[in-house]
């Protein structure tokens, strides 16, 4: 199937190549491919499929990434508003299906 | 309670380990069934710590959970065949990802879990497998300088374990990408329905009270005559955002989860139309139009929690649009209505 992509251009993923030391972390943690590796150095190649979910900033060693990660959840913004603090989700069942 | 999930325990010098199944029987099925509908969920969890699965030895496998017994089941009943050790982590009953996404899947919580039960006295290795989801929450270099284990993210489904484990402890790119298709949505569904109960008796109430409504004051007679169908328009509304969206999701055009319910509700509405159940008031149609796409729209975008795919600054940014508009439609349509009543 093909993949589901939501709006473009607005994810603030950032990935400073120059400090980049080419380990491949966050291309074994990002659920969406969008990065890859070349010339030992990562590069985003499919930057509007990102749902910052902060892995790939999370696990780089050399904090070559930075992301505004959050939970891309309609009912957490809402929460957040009511009760005057960050999103967040009740998270239904939903991402249960994965490990 | 004893859960049947236990199958005794194992022995190792002065620790006694309890010892899993790696089947899932029939009450296991049943309480997932339940919890897919809302029934216990906040009570479907098993206690953190180490468990046995199959015949271990320090040679082998450690793979760390979630303590949601859902997740616990999916990862157990895809180990069948082989030994090794489970760690489950306390996150207060919470699948892997969302877990994560909190930070009760996390660094801080693996390190000391691992400290908790000593892991480094069952094994006499150092790797982990973790489900790449649980990434969001754990920073593996950071376990590493604290417990010298080694983290290895695993696939991102528990059905690719084995695979993942035979080609050494590689997933390849189809087993780190996560999907969100026909079946994924359509598990969901009974959750979101249940959970939206609450707006869908809300906006029920409102046209129950406005059908009793009429120029000649407020009548009961015009309750149960106007009020049943009115009800079922908004249910009708709430099944065209909680189920036709999130099942046709990729098929219905546009980006914003907003939009797709908007257009859902718009062939609910057409729907209605055609089979000459809007009435025949000009008001009462327009009014109807409005309010079955405001709500559609509404509980679509809230399905945006439940996909796999959206980013908070995209949510951000379609509530923007989408949210002042949900409510003008309401509103208006609310309006057109008791107006209607009068002309
Ligand atoms: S995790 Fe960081 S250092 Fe490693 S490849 Fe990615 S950006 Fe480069
Ligand atoms: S934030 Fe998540 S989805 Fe976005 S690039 Fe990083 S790992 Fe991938």
């Amino acid at each position: 199937m093909k993949d589901l992509m939501y709006l473009p251009d607005v994810v603030t993923l950032n990935l400073c190549e120059a400090t980049c030391n080419g380990c491949g972390m966050c291309l074994k943690v990002c659920p969406h491919g969008v990065f890859e590796l070349s010339g030992k150095k990562a590069h985003i190649v499919r930057r509007d499929y990102c749902m910052e979910c902060g892995a790939c900033a999370l696990n780089c060693q050399v904090q070559a990434i930075t992301v505004n990660s959050g939970v891309g959840c309609a009912a957490g913004i809402i929460n957040g508003i009511l009760r005057n603090s960050e999103p967040t989700c009740g998270c239904s069942d939903s991402k249960s299906n994965c490990c | 309670m004893k859960h049947s999930f236990l199958e005794g325990n194992v022995s190792i010098s002065d620790d006694v380990i309890p010892l899993v199944s790696t089947r899932i029987n029939f009450k296991d099925f049943m309480g997932a069934v339940m919890v897919r509908w809302g029934i216990n969920r906040d009570n479907y969890r098993i206690s953190p710590g180490l468990y046995a699965f199959g015949n271990p030895d320090q040679e082998s496998d450690v793979f760390v959970t979630a303590n949601y017994k859902l997740t616990f089941d999916n990862l157990r009943k895809n180990l069948s065949g082989l030994d090794g050790w489970i760690l489950v982590l306390d996150t207060k009953g919470v699948n892997v990802w969302c877990a994560a996404g909190k930070g009760t899947f996390g660094t801080i919580e693996l390190v000391n879990r691992i400290k908790l039960v000593s892991l480094e006295k069952f094994v006499n290795h150092k790797r982990l497998i973790l489900p790449q989801l649980g990434a969001t929450g754990v920073a593996a270099h950071k376990v590493k300088e604290e417990t010298g284990f080694n983290v290895h993210y695993g696939p991102v489904r528990a059905s690719d374990i084995k695979r993942f484990i035979r080609d050494g402890y590689r997933a390849d790119k189809e087993m780190r990408r996560v999907t969100f298709g026909f079946k994924d949505r359509i598990k969901l569904i009974p959750n979101d329905f249940i959970y939206g109960k609450f707006y869908l008796l809300g906006a029920m109430a409102v046209i129950f009270l406005i059908s009793g409504v009429s120029s000649k004051g407020f009548s009961y007679k015009d309750f149960s005559g106007e009020g049943g169908p009115g009800i079922l328009k908004v249910f009708l509304a709430y099944f065209s955002g909680i189920v036709i969206t999130p099942m046709f999701l990729p098929y219905i055009p546009g980006r914003h989860f907003s939009l797709k319910g908007f257009y859902a509700g718009v062939l609910v509405f057409l729907i209605l139309i055609f089979l000459k159940f809007t009435g025949g008031n000009v008001f009462e149609i327009i009014s109807w139009f409005l309010i079955i796409t405001a709500i559609s729209s509404f509980l679509a975008m809230n399905f945006t929690g439940s996909s796999t795919f959206t980013s908070l600054s995209g949510v951000k940014k379609e509530m923007k649009i989408s949210v002042p508009l949900q409510i003008g439609f309401a509103l208006i349509g609310t309006i057109l209505m008791v107006v209607g009543k009068f002309i």
